[in-house]
This record gives structure tokens, C-alpha cells and sequence, in this order.
């Protein structure tokens, strides 16, 4: 049958393309961790994580400010953007048949798509000219805003998980509902919610596009919130675009660090998921 | 790590829908209407639910906001070089000539090139990872796909510039070039390592994790009677495969323009390697620039409020198409996974 | 007379669940067999290892041999893509192609194997339409989709569709269950019809049915084959206690 040996080639012919696609996919990704690996494992010693960028040119030095700067971008980014990620969550679960929750869910996904650098400029038009400096709030400020939604989605999510008859265990009590819901149903919705703010906090650890616009650039330790600040994503780009064989050197020692901490943060999130959900 | 978009789709079969979650803080509610005649408790839930409705509504304001501020710091561009501004094609900060078309062309060009190329291999990962593998390297495979999602776009680009850029120049457009060059113009030689095709390439490889994953999860979600009724008319896996695509179709099309919105927002990995030189290049293996490219490059250098406000007037232009993107997209995936879910349960 | 399927010590499992139990029976060509039994008693099982369709599910396996005409389906060389192409399978509940017309879903089949001239596919197609008895109801409205008929319809049309890629056999799981009795009706009159072309396996949890429209019937319990035999005798005679616990209701 004539036809039948087409189909089969056909199928022969899917086949291939499709699990093709999906090696090359899996060789990009080894291809790239080996790299980063590789070439960030040579400049990585113990003077790395704490001494300050050599000046251009010159052998050795460190990236301390950068990881110090993007911690101290991540803890302020947090503080401002889990508490209101959160409650917005909440209110998209508790309140979901409500128009407004459905507008909000609407733009909350959309906020989550947009490109960080518009987000950069924004925190750049409303904080740094009111400032007239870059600083360390207006990148937190960025951040903010990348985490919220993110936040936002996972809380709604394991909130509306959270059985009913638990809340309606603690109504019974007299509690108050808002203390319910705050107190009961969300430490409840507990491991979801952190699942969530692992995600974001490994989202925004990378970010770079917002940071250029907002915080400025620092060879120095942490000064102030209200001063310009290292962060370790912009420690990558402006040493890896430099004509500098040390500096690079310290951009993929500086990219294998924070390559890491996102790995870790998602293979940390991906057990729990999978211990919760399967 | 999987980025947002994926999350929230993957977990959005988990939701259970309102039975799970009463709307319990409307007064009205009939189960907890006896409430009511407690003022106090009425007035710390009262004060919960329009202090919750405010914050969530912040996402909302955030949006609004940005508009706001991005008009009006981009005003005296706007004043100055109106709509022109859109069709320009010189970009001199010492004269103050400024006009965004190569950008724009920058930006659409290397995003339609990503989308070429990561659309095909994506479908192809998506139906490798709903359907056709065994079922027990599904999960380990999916994860690693969306470690490629965690991966920081920065961290794209360093690799990008020093190892991708060299042997996609070295080995993998000269064959091209010299072969479909002389039929395809836009693909002549000479080949430059930095270029619009570098930048559409490295857009590929960061939004196929994207694109898969949301394919998947409308491949997977295609009934299980519809496979079957194909397969025993003696289907193929390829004539198999068809099928899913076509029943999936509009969860392709919403996993394509997220993509798409993707891509056009995306900036460092892009700034790294497209060679940021502000023309329209007579060929994709020519260096370009793109709309937040230029922002990331540029911005700290512009002392001039001119100049300052055409660089956030680009941001307003990226801010219009971005939203747009974004609003259509969400749009399109919501209304396929709808479709999905009310076939599932039938 | 031939047999057109010899089922020989067939065992299948799910994963380490045991579904079929050494099951052996010989099926005669140009007849209807019904295959009875209570629910999860390895009935539906039992009519997929006839097309292969067993093994789609995860962690499923079968052993022993089932000729088919004669031949090992089961054999390593053996492509399942063949062997389902002439069996025709209509499942519990109508399962038609929403994104396709009522035409497209009958000669999606024929286009598979490669028939493109569009006068043959019409002519199967009405052929197709005309033997599921649902051309009347349907002529013109071929372009319509196949999701917009009522369940019944659906149900011939997955008929239909089975019927054009002209196979040797029709499988048939539960055809009805999801029906009501006038479309019950229509559909097991159309049974009837269909064993003068071809060799029909139906599974019915409706033994009035199995009475009805089948030649013989088997009657399998908890994975085993209790009793096969001719389906007047069966059910008049049977020869097993445990038949006619079943078949007077005793329990199921």
C-alpha cells in the first residue's frame, strides 16, 4: 500500500522534528548552565564575594557590592511588594464573582507580561525625578511592582484551596471573618503563598532592564537608600560589555552566583509543587 | 523557574471555583446574615474588604498610572516632534533630531524573526510533552524546559555575546547566506556576529519555554474520546498530532502573541547582541536596534530633557504596543482555556 | 464457517491491576456478539486489545495471541495503525469532531488514507450517512457542524464515520448508555442492519439489548469469560449458576 508508506514517513518525519525540538531545547539549556559554570567557576575564590570590582584592567577583585546591593534591592523590593501582592490575591479569591476582582484579575495578568524596562521607566518618571537621584527605593520600587502580580496570582490561587468548612470552623468561633482570612484561611494557603514569593523573589533577582534606569551603578558597598546602588544583574552586563578580560571575567563569575540562586529557588519550588499537587 | 504566565496556568486547573471559596464577606450572604447584628465585627470586615479592594485594585492604578506619567514626561518630545516622531528615521542627540522608526522596525523585526523560529520547535516540545513520551519522563522533561523560563535575561546575553553571536556568525549563517542570499535579499552576505538575526535568535530560545508551556497545557487538555476516536480510525501519531493542533488551535494562537508580547518587551539579552546601530539594516545580518534597547543604553546618558523625553516617549510607544499585545493575549488564552475546560466536562 | 477473531489465553493488565483472566473465544465472521457483564468486570477491555487500543493507556499491557484473520495482532511486526484501520470503533459517548463538518467528520477516515478526489468522498460519505440511517435527517446539512445534532445523531454520525473507511469489523462500546430509547432504537435496528458486511463486537451493560440484537454473547465476571455461547440458548439455558444469577438479576 503506496499510501500507507507516505503516512508512516510522515509520522517517521513528526517524530524526529518533534523530539528534535525538544533536544535542541535541552542542549541550550545544558550548553548555556555548562558555560556559565564553566567560565564563572574560574573567577569565583574567596576574595570574589566580598572584595570590591578591580578598577578596569587591573587583575582580581570582587563582586561583594553587587550581592549585597541586589540583597538589600530584594528585601526592600519585598517589603513593599508581598504585603500588597498578597492582599490582592486574597481579594481576587474571597471576592471572585465580583466585577471588580475580574478586572483586577484581567490586569493582573497583563502586568505580569510587561516588559520590565517600561516598569524601569516609570519608577524612573515618579521616583528619580522627584529624588533628583538614582537610588536604591526607586529600583526596590521597580521590583515592586514586578513582584506584586506574581504574588497576587499564586495567593488567589492557594486561598481559593483552602476548604471551606476551615473557615467556616473558625466563623463558628466568633472570630471575625477578616481575621479569619487573615489569620486562619492564610496560613492555611500558607505553602502556596511562599511558593509564590520564592517565584517572584527568583524573578526580580535576575532582573537588570528596570535597574539600569533606576539605581544607577556602584563599585561601592551599600550607603543609603536614598543613594545609588550595585546590583548583581548590572555587575553582569556592565562587565560583560567591557573591553576588560578581568572584568569579564568577573560578569560570568557574577552570572554563576546568581544563576544558582535562581536554580535553587526553582527546584526548591518545583519539589514542593510536586509533593502538594501530585 | 517558570515564569508567571506559566504558573498561572499550569495551577489554573487547581482553582476550584467559587464553591470553595464563599464570597463570604458580602453582608448579604445569607449563611452569615445573622452577622449583621454585630456592629463591631461588621466594621472591621467592612474596613478589611474596602482596604483589600483598594490594594487589589493598585495593579489596576499602576497601569493607568504609567500611561500617566509616560505621557507626561515624554511631552515636550511629543510637542516638539509630534507625530512624526513615529516615522523618523535620525536619531541625533547633539541636534536634538529624534524619530523611533528603526527602533520600531528593530523591535517588530526581531520579534517576528523569535516567533519564526520558536513557534515550530515550541509545538513540537508541547506535543513531545503532552502526548507523545511516556508518561513518567513528562515531568522531569517539563521542568527542564522551564528551567530555560528561570534563566535571567542578562545571563542570556553574556552568553549570547561571547558564545552564541560567534558561532551562529562562524558556522551557521555563512551556508545561509551564501545559498539564500542571491534569492532573499534581506538574507545577503556579508554577516556580522552582532546583528538583527543574532537578536531574533537569542528572543527564540527565551520565549520558547513560554510558548511551550501554555501549548502544552491546550494539547493536554484536549479530550482524551476526541484521540481516541482518531486513533481507532487508524491514525498515525502524525495524522494523531493534527488533530490535537487543530482542537488546540486558539491555545496556539493566545501561547503565540504572549510570546510576541514577550519578545517586544524583552531588553537585555536583545541590547547585548543586536549591535545597537540606529538604522533599518538592508539585511537581517546587519546590526539594528530596538525600542528597549536603546532605553537601557542611552537612558543614563541623556542630560538633556530633550533627549530624556524622547527616550520615555520610545517607553510610551513600547507601553502602547506592549499593552496591547498584552490585553489581546490574555484575552485569547482565557477564552481557549474556557472552551477547554467546558469540553472536558461534557 | 470462519472465524474472523481467535482469542487465544489473552491476560491484560493495568499497571499491577489484573483486568482479563486467560480469555479465549472465537468470534464467527458476518455475526454480532454481544459481551456482557457487570461494570468493571473487564468487558470494554476486553473489545480494545481487538483494536490495540488497550495498550494507549499508561502502564497497560497484554499478553497472549488474537488472530485476526488469521494473524497474531499482537505480533512485534505487526503496525496497530493497520490493524485499527479495519476496525471500525464507536465509543459510550458520541465523540464527533467539533472543529469539523458533519461531511468532514465522516470522510475524515477516507482522507487520512490519502482520497482526495472529492466525488468519491461524497459518494462515501452519503453511502456512509445512508447505512447509519441519519442521511434523511442530515442532507442538507452537511456543513454544519457535527457537534450540532442531538446525541443520537451524534451517535449514528460516529457510526457513519466508522462505517466509511469500509472496515471488516465494527467495534461498539456501550453505544447506547448515553441514549434515549427511541434512539436506542434507531441505533440497535442499525446493528441488526450492519452484520450482513461486516463482523459486529458490541458491549452492553443492557442484557434486553444483548437479547435483542446479538447472535452470541458472552458473559464475562471479574476479568474471566463464564460463559460463551449462542445468545438464545444462553439466556434461555444458561449453563453456569453464575449466568443465571446474573442474567435474572441477581446481582450487576
Amino acid at each position: 500500500m503506496d499510501n500507507y508508506a507516505v503516512r508512516k514517513l510522515k509520522e517517521k518525519i513528526f517524530l524526529s522534528f518533534a523530539w528534535l525540538a525538544l533536544l535542541l531545547t535541552a542542549i541550550i539549556l545544558v550548553v548555556i548552565l555548562g558555560q556559565v559554570v564553566y567560565n564563572g567557576a574560574s573567577a569565583i575564590n574567596i576574595g570574589f564575594f566580598f572584595e570590591r570590582p578591580a578598577p578596569p584592567g587591573e587583575p582580581g577583585g570582587g563582586i561583594g557590592p553587587g550581592i549585597q546591593g541586589t540583597v538589600v534591592l530584594m528585601a526592600l523590593a519585598s517589603l513593599m511588594g508581598i504585603p500588597l501582592g498578597i492582599i490582592a490575591g486574597i481579594y481576587m479569591a474571597e471576592f471572585s464573582e465580583s466585577k471588580l476582582a475580574s478586572a483586577i484579575r484581567y490586569f493582573n495578568d497583563v502586568l505580569t507580561e510587561f516588559p520590565s524596562i517600561v516598569i524601569g521607566v516609570f519608577a524612573y518618571t515618579s521616583i528619580v525625578i522627584f529624588m533628583r537621584t538614582f537610588s536604591a527605593i526607586a529600583g526596590a520600587f521597580a521590583l515592586a511592582i514586578i513582584m506584586i502580580p506574581i504574588v497576587a496570582r499564586t495567593t488567589e490561587e492557594s486561598v481559593k484551596l483552602v476548604p471551606a468548612s476551615i473557615r467556616e470552623a473558625a466563623l463558628a468561633l466568633g472570630i471575625p471573618r477578616w481575621k479569619t482570612t487573615l489569620r486562619i484561611v492564610l496560613s492555611t494557603a500558607r505553602q502556596g503563598t511562599i511558593t509564590g514569593i520564592m517565584l517572584s523573589l527568583g524573578r526580580i533577582a535576575g532582573e537588570t532592564a528596570p535597574l539600569i534606569v533606576t539605581v544607577g551603578f556602584s563599585f561601592f558597598y551599600f550607603g543609603g537608600f536614598d543613594k545609588p546602588v550595585a546590583a548583581l544583574p548590572l555587575y553582569i552586563y556592565t562587565f560583560a560589555i567591557s573591553p576588560f578580560e578581568s572584568w569579564r571575567s568577573l560578569a560570568w563569575g557574577s552570572a554563576l552566583v546568581l544563576v544558582i540562586m535562581v536554580l535553587v529557588v526553582n527546584i526548591v519550588v518545583r519539589t514542593i509543587t510536586r509533593q502538594k499537587y501530585r | 523557574m517558570k515564569r508567571p504566565s506559566e504558573w498561572r496556568l499550569s495551577t489554573a486547573s487547581l482553582s476550584y471555583g467559587k464553591e470553595l471559596a464563599p464570597s463570604f464577606f458580602y453582608p448579604t450572604t445569607p449563611e452569615y446574615g445573622g452577622r449583621r447584628i454585630m456592629p463591631k465585627e461588621i466594621t472591621g470586615d467592612r474596613v478589611f474588604t474596602w482596604l483589600a479592594a483598594g490594594i487589589g485594585s493598585s495593579v489596576i492604578i499602576i497601569i493607568f498610572l504609567m500611561a500617566y506619567e509616560l505621557i507626561k514626561e515624554s511631552r515636550l518630545a511629543i510637542d516638539k516632534y509630534g507625530l512624526g516622531f513615529v516615522w523618523g528615521t535620525t536619531w541625533d542627540p547633539v541636534f536634538f533630531e529624534f524619530g523611533a522608526l528603526p527602533l520600531i522596525w528593530g523591535t517588530l523585526v526581531t520579534s517576528a524573526i523569535a516567533l519564526l523560529l520558536a513557534v515550530p520547535v515550541s509545538i513540537g516540545v508541547a506535543l513531545v510533552l503532552s502526548h507523545f513520551s511516556p508518561v513518567r519522563f513528562r515531568f522531569a522533561i517539563s521542568f527542564l524546559v522551564e528551567l530555560l523560563a528561570a534563566i535571567p535575561s542578562v545571563v542570556y546575553g553574556l552568553w549570547g555575546l561571547f558564545t552564541l553571536a560567534p558561532i551562529l556568525r562562524d558556522y551557521i549563517y555563512p551556508p545561509i547566506s551564501s545559498t539564500l542570499g542571491s534569492v532573499v535579499p534581506i538574507l545577503a552576505p556579508p554577516v556580522i556576529a552582532y546583528s538583527v538575526m543574532t537578536g531574533g535568535v537569542i528572543l527564540a530560545i527565551m520565549i520558547i519555554p513560554t510558548i511551550s508551556a501554555i501549548t502544552r497545557d491546550a494539547f493536554a487538555a484536549v479530550p482524551l474520546a476526541q484521540r481516541e476516536a482518531v486513533i481507532s480510525l487508524g491514525a498515525t501519531r502524525w495524522e494523531t498530532a493534527r488533530l490535537v493542533m487543530s482542537y488546540a488551535r486558539s491555545g496556539i494562537i493566545g501561547a503565540t502573541i504572549l510570546g510576541l508580547g514577550r519578545a517586544v518587551g524583552e531588553t537585555m539579552a536583545v541590547t547585548m547582541v543586536i549591535g545597537n546601530r540606529f538604522e533599518i539594516p538592508s539585511t537581517l545580518f546587519q546590526p539594528g536596534y530596538t525600542m528597549a534597547a536603546i532605553i537601557a543604553n542611552e537612558f543614563t546618558e541623556a542630560t538633556e530633557d530633550i533627549y530624556l523625553s524622547a527616550l520615555i516617549e520610545v517607553g510610551l510607544v513600547l507601553f502602547a504596543v506592549a499593552l496591547v499585545i498584552n490585553m489581546f493575549a490574555q484575552i485569547i488564552v482565557r477564552r481557549s482555556l474556557k472552551m477547554f475546560r467546558g469540553a472536558v466536562r461534557e | 464457517m470462519a472465524y474472523k477473531f481467535e482469542v487465544e489465553q489473552v491476560d491484560a493488565w493495568f499497571g499491577a491491576k489484573q483486568a482479563l483472566k486467560q480469555i479465549s473465544m472465537k468470534i464467527k465472521e458476518n455475526s454480532i456478539t454481544a459481551i456482557i457483564g457487570p461494570s468493571g468486570c473487564g468487558k470494554t477491555t476486553l473489545l480494545r486489545c481487538f483494536n490495540r487500543m488497550h495498550e494507549l493507556v499508561p502502564d497497560a499491557r497484554v499478553s497472549g495471541r488474537l488472530l485476526f484473520d488469521g494473524q497474531n495482532i499482537y505480533d512485534d511486526d505487526v503496525d496497530p495503525v493497520k490493524i485499527r484501520r479495519r476496525m471500525g470503533m464507536v465509543f459510550q459517548r458520541a465523540n464527533p469532531f467539533p472543529m469539523m463538518s458533519i461531511f468532514d467528520n465522516v470522510a475524515v477516515g477516507l482522507k487520512m488514507n490519502g482520497v482526495r478526489n472529492k466525488a468519491k468522498l461524497r459518494e462515501a460519505v452519503e453511502r456512509s450517512l445512508k447505512r447509519a440511517y441519519l442521511w434523511d435527517e442530515v442532507n442538507d446539512a452537511l456543513d454544519k457542524s457535527g457537534v450540532s445534532l442531538s446525541g443520537g445523531q451524534q451517535q449514528r454520525l460516529c457510526i457513519a464515520r466508522a462505517l466509511a473507511v469500509e472496515p471488516e469489523v465494527i467495534l461498539m462500546d456501550e453505544p447506547c448508555s448515553a441514549l434515549d430509547p427511541t434512539a436506542t432504537a434507531k441505533i440497535e435496528q442499525l446493528i441488526m442492519g450492519l452484520k450482513e458486511q461486516y463482523t459486529v463486537v458490541i458491549v452492553t451493560h443492557n442484557m434486553q439489548q444483548a437479547a435483542r440484537v446479538s447472535d452470541y454473547t458472552a458473559f464475562l465476571y471479574l476479568g474471566e469469560l463464564v460463559e460463551y455461547a449462542e445468545t438464545v440458548p444462553l439466556f434461555e439455558n444458561p449453563r453456569m449458576e453464575l449466568t443465571e444469577q446474573y442474567i435474572t438479576g441477581k446481582f450487576g
